[in-house]
C-alpha cells in the first residue's frame, strides 16, 4: 500500500514540475518524472512476494515457474515504453533547442511575450 | 525487503525534489540520472531483470540528450517569480489528487498478491508453445507481437519528426541535383565509401 | 585502412589521447556485449531493445570521443536510414510469412530444443530485426541532435 502511495506521490511531483514551472528543460524534466512513476506503479502491482524473475532456468520446471514467478504482462508492456519514452524524449529537446535558437531563452513567458 | 524497497522510493523522491526545485540546470539533470539509476536497482529487485537492463541503458542515453540539451546553451536560472496564484492552485489541486489517491490504492488488490488469471497461462504455455524459456520475449514477441509493431511505428515516426524539426531551413527550390544531397555527408570521400552500401 | 588510423591519429577534433584509447578498446567489447545481449535474448534476460540500446551507445561513445568526421564513417547516416528502414521491414515480412501457416505472426519456423541457442521458431530473427532498428533510430536522432542541421543548411545556403 504504502509503496503504490509513494509512487503516485513521485506521479504528482513530476506533474508540478510540469505545470508550475517555466523553464522548458524543467518541463522536459517533470515528463520525465512521470514516466518513471508509471514505469514503477505497473511493475509494483505485477510483483509476487518472494517471486522470481519470469525465466526459465535449467533446474526448474514448468510447473514451479507458474508457482513463484512474477507477473510476466505489465514487464512486456513497461520494456516498449521505456524505449518510447526515450524517442520522445528525443523529439522534446529537439523542439526545445529550436525554440532556444529562435528566442535565445528557455524562459515560456518570455517566449510568450516575445511572440504576441 | 519492503524496508529495502522503501527507502529507495524515498530516495528516489528526494532526488527528484532537488531535482525540480535546484536553479542550476545541469544539477538538475544529474539529479534525473539519480533518480532513474535508482529505478533501475529497484526493477532488479521486483524480479524484472530485462527492464533494468535496458532502464540502466536507456538512462545513460537521456543523460547524454539532455545535457547536450543545457551544455551549451545559457543554463543560468530565470530569476522572476512564478506568479502565486497558479502554484497554489495547483498545489491544492494535487493536494486533493493525492487524497483521492490514497483512497483508491485502497481498493487495490494488496502488495504482493497480484490476480494472476492470464498471465499464468503465458508462464505455463510459453515454453512449450514458442520455445523461448524468457517468458518476457516470447509475450513480446508470439503473443503481443502486435504491440511491438506499434512500438516500431512511433519509434520511426519520432526519428523523422526530429529529423524534420532539427532541419535549419526548409528545402525551398527543387532541382534534379537534390536527389544526391539528401543526407548530411560533408566530404565526397565519405560519400564515396558508402557508394556500395 | 592504415591511413584511415593515422588521420584517427591526427586528426584534431573529438577529446583527448586518453579517452580515445580507452574507446578503441572499449568499442569492440562494448559491440561484442550487445550483439550477444541480442543473440540470446530468448534465453537470458535481455532482447532486441535492450540490445540496440547497447548498440546505440556503442556508436554514440564513439561520435563524443573521436568527432562527428571519424563517426559517420563508420556509420553514415544514409547507412542508418538503410539499418532502419531494412530492420522494419524484415520484421513485417516474418510476420507476413505467418501467413504460410494461417495468421499473422504465427510461429512457422520449428520451435527446436529447448535452452539451445537455434531455438524459439522466428523469436531470435524478430530480436535481430529490431535490434536493427532500436540501433539506427537511436543513432540517427543523435546524430541530428549532435550536428543540429549544420550540413543540410550548408547544401541549402550553397543552392541559394
Amino acid at each position: 500500500m504504502v509503496l503504490y502511495f509513494l509512487s503516485l506521490v513521485l506521479f504528482v511531483m513530476g506533474l508540478y514540475c510540469l505545470v508550475a514551472k517555466k523553464n522548458i528543460v524543467k518541463k522536459i524534466i517533470g515528463i520525465t518524472i512521470i514516466e518513471y512513476s508509471i514505469n514503477l506503479f505497473l511493475i509494483l502491482i505485477g510483483y509476487r512476494r518472494g517471486g522470481v524473475a519470469p525465466i526459465l532456468m535449467k533446474d526448474m520446471s514448468v510447473a514451479e515457474l507458474v508457482e513463484r514467478g512474477v507477473d510476466p504482462l505489465p514487464q512486456a508492456l513497461v520494456l516498449t515504453s521505456i524505449v518510447i519514452g526515450l524517442g520522445v524524449l528525443a523529439l522534446m529537446v529537439g523542439v526545445c533547442l529550436r525554440l532556444y535558437e529562435k528566442y535565445k531563452t528557455f524562459d515560456m513567458s518570455e517566449i510568450n511575450r516575445l511572440r504576441g | 525487503m519492503d524496508l529495502f524497497l522503501l527507502i529507495l522510493l524515498v530516495f528516489m523522491i528526494i532526488g527528484s525534489v532537488i531535482a525540480i526545485e535546484t536553479k542550476n540546470l545541469l544539477s538538475s539533470v544529474i539529479s534525473v540520472g539519480v533518480v532513474g539509476f535508482s529505478l533501475s536497482i529497484m526493477f532488479l529487485m521486483l524480479g524484472a531483470p530485462d527492464i533494468a537492463i535496458t532502464q540502466m541503458v536507456v538512462e545513460i542515453l537521456i543523460l547524454v540528450i539532455l545535457i547536450r540539451a543545457t551544455i551549451t546553451t545559457d543554463n543560468t536560472a530565470i530569476e522572476r517569480h512564478a506568479d502565486t496564484f497558479s502554484v497554489i492552485s495547483s498545489l491544492i489541486f494535487f493536494g486533493l489528487f493525492l487524497i483521492f489517491a490514497f483512497l483508491a490504492v485502497h481498493e487495490l488488490r494488496p502488495f504482493g498478491e497480484p490476480l494472476m488469471r492470464v498471465s499464468k497461462t503465458y508462464l505455463a504455455t510459453s515454453a512449450e508453445k514458442t520455445g523461448a524459456t524468457n517468458v518476457v520475449t516470447g509475450i513480446l514477441l508470439d503473443f503481443r507481437a502486435y504491440d511491438t509493431i506499434g512500438e516500431a511505428t512511433v519509434l520511426f515516426t519520432s526519428v523523422v519528426g526530429a529529423f524534420v524539426i532539427l532541419r535549419r531551413r526548409g528545402r525551398k527550390h527543387k532541382r534534379e541535383s537534390d536527389t544526391e544531397k539528401v543526407g548530411i555527408l560533408e566530404d565526397a570521400d565519405i560519400k564515396k565509401d558508402f557508394k556500395g552500401f | 585502412m592504415h591511413d584511415i588510423e593515422k588521420e584517427i591519429r591526427e586528426s584534431k577534433s573529438g577529446m583527448t589521447m586518453i579517452v580515445k584509447t580507452i574507446v578503441r578498446f572499449a568499442m569492440g567489447i562494448i559491440i561484442l556485449f550487445g550483439a550477444y545481449i541480442v543473440l540470446y535474448g530468448h534465453l537470458t534476460p535481455g532482447g532486441g531493445f535492450a540490445g540496440g540500446v547497447i548498440l546505440a551507445c556503442g556508436y554514440i561513445i564513439l561520435t563524443l570521443a573521436f568527432g562527428k568526421d571519424i563517426a559517420l564513417r563508420k556509420l553514415s547516416d544514409q547507412g542508418a536510414s538503410i539499418m532502419d528502414n531494412s530492420g522494419a521491414l524484415a520484421f513485417i515480412v516474418i510476420g507476413l510469412l505467418g501467413y504460410t501457416g494461417g495468421y499473422f505472426f504465427l510461429n512457422f519456423i520449428d520451435h527446436g530444443k529447448r535452452f539451445e541457442l537455434f531455438s524459439g521458431g522466428i523469436i531470435p530473427l524478430c530480436n535481430i530485426a529490431i535490434a536493427l532498428k532500436v540501433t539506427a533510430s537511436l543513432f540517427a536522432i543523435f546524430i541530428a541532435l549532435a550536428i543540429f542541421g549544420k550540413f543540410i543548411s550548408g547544401l541549402v545556403e550553397e543552392e541559394e
